[in-house]
């Protein structure tokens, strides 16, 4: 209960921004740091939750942002029906990974992730009808109402989709499904001869993953107005999937959220005040400090510090 | 102190003006703000330093002559690295951030492609910068090019009837799969359908392509006897070595056309000899005349180097140089900085540039086009001052600038002095 | 007459180019098949090192160095970087046991990215090249012409191979190299220490990229984000070889230069889907035979 008033106060606290003065650019850099929010989580359910590390967050995003255009070029459809259309390409791309999972685990399973990046990349560079490697143009219906512009009316959008994601995750952690995602984790071999459908929870994790993935990806052809597959397919995508929750802390759904907006809105503002090439770095840095000092996150620093302070 | 006229008049209308002006007024310069980027780093780099040179040259110039219609001129550039993934988010943060007032486009079709919903959206004037119909799906009426051709035959005329005069029938295209290559390519493969002209080969690569070895067999194995390559800087610098390494048959009459890069000077002289032969298009060559070219070209190559960029500054400075001096124009004809007046002027008006007279279409392309096909001839390797003779680029066409014939074939013309 | 979309005149040029090319492949992938496939170290970062090979070299040949040399030179002060980068994943990640997995790998990846990004701000995102007397010139035989540098990157690629599989199998510290990846327990029992052995291992795979970097800028330019599509790349050649086979890395390694170079020169397909090759045959390999084709 505590949780879905805490959702609904944010969302309205976001409507409220997204209609006041507030200079602009702050919806631009917030789009971002939304999208990394929501892929975080998405990662989280499958990385964190169920131990199977994934390189390739690019393929599920690009695939939601390609399915997006496709539905936009040829039908027309609004923003909804797009981000219906990158999540059910994420889902399908997820099940087709889940499958992998029979055979694949750890660092194999990983490579496997990326060696998907490139071949979905391999596929858009390929196909014409949504610009090949040159990439397309997209004219952009006019806004809808309230909003004034395109920035205000993405940020609100991307934060509903992260309050769905979040309370996706949250559900999943504290279900059956959570459960036996641990299981997974901890020991794939004792709980499939405890009898945990181990192949089904897979499937559930890497289909909800990809689908929240692909869902994040739709939006942001309308953002850029633009799509080409070398910076949709982009690693840096992955790598921020993966660094926030490594930085957060990967047991609770909060780890990915907090580590999202640490890292997105420090990414940001080094964008804005030093460089581009240097928010990358950003990322880099931060995973291996976290991963090699804080291996549960900021969550498990909050843990040892409240722990400390009790005593 | 002997003062000249002009700066006595200049303090008379200052105190004259401070006086009439109510005091926050005072306080307060005018300015105007111009926003761009370029690529300063990544394929089109070379080409995009030398450009920014010869702009920051014109914000320097005009503001000694007293600003852009009185405004002091600030200037604001970011280096979007030649990736197209990067202009939409720098405009966005020119327009929302810097609040700039007037736009440039970056140099090149790659950059600016993304950024043409964005400023129709918003309604933003844009000096285009040597960019190729990127503007043809967009059908932005508020945007001017800086580049002397529009459309595919005006680049393509000049290189099919050089083969043609040798009595070539086939054709290999290879574009490279980005903006500009492909709006060229397309356009080339209409216009030798109605020559009458055979495909052989037609291939697309991705712009990431490193190794041509492989294409430039298969180009070969087709036996063309014209190739078009449409490519950019690094895949033409890759292309060239890969002919000189493989090569590409001896029925082949004439090689090139639209590869970007082989006029930036830095990629002339590290290519030296391997360039000769090859037949490409530019927008200036010594030996053209333009009213105030030369006596740009020596203001520029001073400036040149001191920031250690292109000492000779023929391809795209000269055109840089003439965006600064429309927006001039336009600000002093309509005594506005505001985008729909500029453009109105813009549209209406015939502009005198250091590159000789613009007239605009309604597509916001050149009137009328002035793209040359050269054939490089006679160059050495390590030597950038060779390129200041005119008879190493001689020019092919059009007819107006021709100070040669074409040699064919390829392998003769490669040999020739 | 034309096979799977190839005129028959230029199969026997595809495989000839495919053969050098893979001979290259292979080079640049026996760090990893030592690192990975022996020692089982989730080393994603191995391509990003092979890249600051490269780097190292060009800023060797500025200085009047020959490229292959300057690769050679390199190889000493690779393989104590490489000593020190096990000893710390080592401490870090695989002594705390196998939930340590996860973020092993993520650390790896981190690393490759800050490579990546260092580099990037320390020469710039434009390629790089070098030149030599073997560069750009070509064997003529008839119609054909064969490009030096893919017979220098052949020759080396060789001498790499069979050198490391003579040390391996031949060598005291090789064998126990061998004997480590296959019983851990046995070896401490006979007295060997594991990790300085291990440590050992990763520093010779760390200075074979030194040299397979210089391999790869003599071959071509070199930009950055070159390590992304190797990752591919030399992955696919470890899996498709066979965990910790070093000729099974020179067969695979052939395998795929061949592929990709049919692939490249299809007029149909052509460069457009050369970069998907790899990964390609890797998913293949990862889902019919994990094992690979000489895998232990």
């Amino acid at each position: 209960m505590k949780f879905w008033l805490g959702a609904l106060g944010i969302a309205l606290v976001a409507a409220g921004v997204a209609m006041s003065g507030i200079n602009e650019y702050f919806f631009f850099a917030a789009f971002v740091v939304l999208t990394f929010v929501v892929l975080a989580t998405a990662w989280n359910i499958l990385g964190g939750y169920a131990g199977y590390v994934n390189f390739g967050t690019s393929a599920f995003f690009g695939a939601g942002a390609y399915a997006a255009v496709v539905l936009f070029q040829w039908l027309g459809a609004p923003l909804p029906a797009q981000i219906a259309a990158g999540a059910a390409m994420g889902a399908l791309l997820g099940f087709g990974v889940g499958v992998m999972t029979l055979r694949l685990r750890g660092i194999f399973f990983a490579i496997a992730t990326v060696a998907v990046v490139f071949i979905m990349e391999t596929l858009m560079i390929n196909w014409r009808y949504v610009g090949g490697a040159t990439g397309l143009q997209l004219q952009r219906p006019e806004v809808m109402a309230p909003f004034a512009t395109y920035a205000r009316m993405l940020f609100f959008f991307l934060t509903l989709m992260a309050i769905g994601a979040v309370a996706i995750a949250r559900y999943i952690q504290t279900s059956w499904i959570g459960r036996g995602l641990r299981a997974i984790r901890d020991s794939e071999e004792a709980a499939e001869a405890n009898g945990v459908p181990t192949l089904r929870l897979k499937l559930v994790a890497c289909v909800v993953s990809g689908a929240l993935m692909g869902a994040a990806g739709a939006p942001m052809p309308m953002y850029l107005s633009f799509i080409e597959p070398a910076s949709t397919f982009s690693l840096n995508w992955a790598i921020g999937a993966l660094a926030a929750p490594m930085i957060g802390g990967t047991i609770h759904w909060l780890g990915p959220v907090l580590g999202a907006i640490v890292l997105a809105s420090l990414q940001q503002i080094v964008t804005v005040t030093i460089s581009g090439e240097i928010n990358v770095l950003v990322v880099g840095v931060l995973l291996v400090l976290f991963v090699v000092l804080a291996p549960d996150g900021i969550l498990g620093l909050f843990k040892r510090w409240l722990k400390r302070s009790s005593r | 102190m002997k003062l000249s006229r002009r700066k006595v008049l200049k303090a008379g209308a200052a105190i004259a003006a401070a006086s009439t002006l109510p005091r926050f007024a005072i306080a307060q310069a005018k300015t105007v703000k111009i926003g761009m980027s370029m690529p300063q780093t990544g394929p089109l780099g070379a080409g995009g330093q030398a450009a920014l040179v010869a702009l920051r040259m014109w914000v320097d110039e005009v503001n000694v002559r007293g600003g852009l219609g009185g405004r002091h001129v600030e200037f604001t550039v970011y280096d979007d690295q030649t990736n197209p993934a990067n202009t939409p988010g720098i405009y966005t943060k020119l327009l929302d951030v810097d609040k700039v007032d007037l736009l440039i486009a970056p140099y090149g079709t790659v950059p600016t492609a993304p950024i043409m919903p964005l400023v129709k959206e918003r309604k933003k004037l844009l000096m285009g910068n040597f960019s190729f119909q990127v503007n043809a799906k967009v059908q932005h009426d508020m945007w001017f090019n800086n580049s002397p051709w529009n459309d595919a035959s005006s680049w393509s005329d000049g290189f099919f009837a050089a083969g043609k005069k040798a009595g070539a029938k086939t054709v290999a295209i290879l574009a490279a799969d980005n903006d500009f290559a492909q709006n060229l390519a397309n356009g080339a493969r209409t216009l030798a359908k109605k020559a009458g002209i055979k495909s052989v080969y037609d291939q697309n690569y991705p712009p990431t392509t490193k190794d041509f070895s492989s294409l430039v067999r298969a180009i070969r194995a087709a036996k063309p006897e014209m190739v078009f390559v449409m490519s950019y800087p690094p895949d033409s610098v890759a292309i060239i070595q890969a002919v000189n390494e493989i090569g590409v048959g001896p029925q082949v009459q004439i090689f090139g056309g639209g590869m970007v890069g082989l006029q930036f000077t830095p990629i002339m002289s590290n290519l030296g000899s391997l360039l000769n032969g090859v037949l490409n298009y530019n927008s200036y060559v010594p030996g053209i005349k333009y009213p105030g070219i030369e006596d740009f070209l020596k203001r520029y190559a001073a400036r040149a180097k001191e920031a250690k960029v292109d000492p000779l500054g023929f391809y795209l400075p000269p055109f840089n140089y003439a965006i600064g001096q429309m927006l001039e124009q336009a600000v002093n004809g309509t005594n506005s900085i505001e985008d729909a007046k500029l453009a109105a002027y813009l549209h209406k008006n015939e502009l005198r540039t250091i590159v000789g007279p613009i007239r605009y279409g309604t597509d916001g392309e050149w009137a009328h086009a002035r793209v040359v096909q050269a054939q490089f001839r006679g160059v050495a390797d390590k030597d950038i001052e060779q390129f200041r003779n005119p008879s190493r680029q001689v020019v092919i066409y059009p007819a107006a600038y021709k100070t040669g014939d074409v040699i064919t074939p390829f392998d003769k013309a490669r040999k020739a002095k | 007459m034309t096979i799977l979309g190839l005129p028959s005149e230029l199969w026997f040029e595809a495989v000839l180019f495919g053969v050098l090319l893979g001979c290259f492949y292979a080079a640049v992938s026996i760090g990893l098949s030592v690192s990975f496939g022996l020692l089982d170290v989730p080393n994603v970062a191995h391509p990003a090192v092979m890249i600051v090979g490269s780097y190292f070299t060009y800023v060797l040949w500025n200085r009047g160095v020959d490229p292959i040399l300057a690769g050679v030179m390199l190889m000493p002060a690779f393989f104590v970087a490489g000593v020190l980068l096990y000893r710390f994943y080592y401490e870090s990640f695989e002594k705390r046991g196998s939930e340590a997995g996860v973020r092993g790998l993520a650390f790896f990846f981190g690393v490759a990215f800050i490579i990546e990004i260092g580099l990037t701000l320390g020469f710039g995102v434009d390629q790089i090249s070098v030149q030599a007397a073997y560069i750009g010139s070509s064997w003529e035989i008839g119609d054909l012409r064969i490009p030096y540098r893919m017979l220098v990157a052949f020759g080396v690629a060789l001498v790499l191979t069979f050198s490391l599989s003579l040390y391996l199998s031949k060598t005291f510290t090789g064998r126990a190299i061998k004997a480590v990846a296959q019983d851990e327990p046995a070896l401490r029992l006979m007295g060997a220490n594991p990790v300085r052995i291990k440590q050992w291992a990763f520093g010779i795979a760390t200075a074979v990229s030194a040299l397979a970097g210089a391999m790869l800028i003599i071959v071509g330019p070199v930009d950055p984000s070159l390590d992304r599509v190797f990752i591919g790349r030399t992955f696919c050649v470890v899996v498709l070889a066979g965990l910790g086979s070093m000729t099974g890395t020179l067969a695979a390694g052939l395998i795929l230069g061949i592929a990709e170079s049919i692939v490249l020169m299809n007029p149909e397909l052509g460069a457009s889907w050369a970069p998907a090759v790899a990964f390609g045959l890797l998913l293949l390999v990862l889902g019919l035979r994990p094992q690979g084709l000489f895998g232990r």
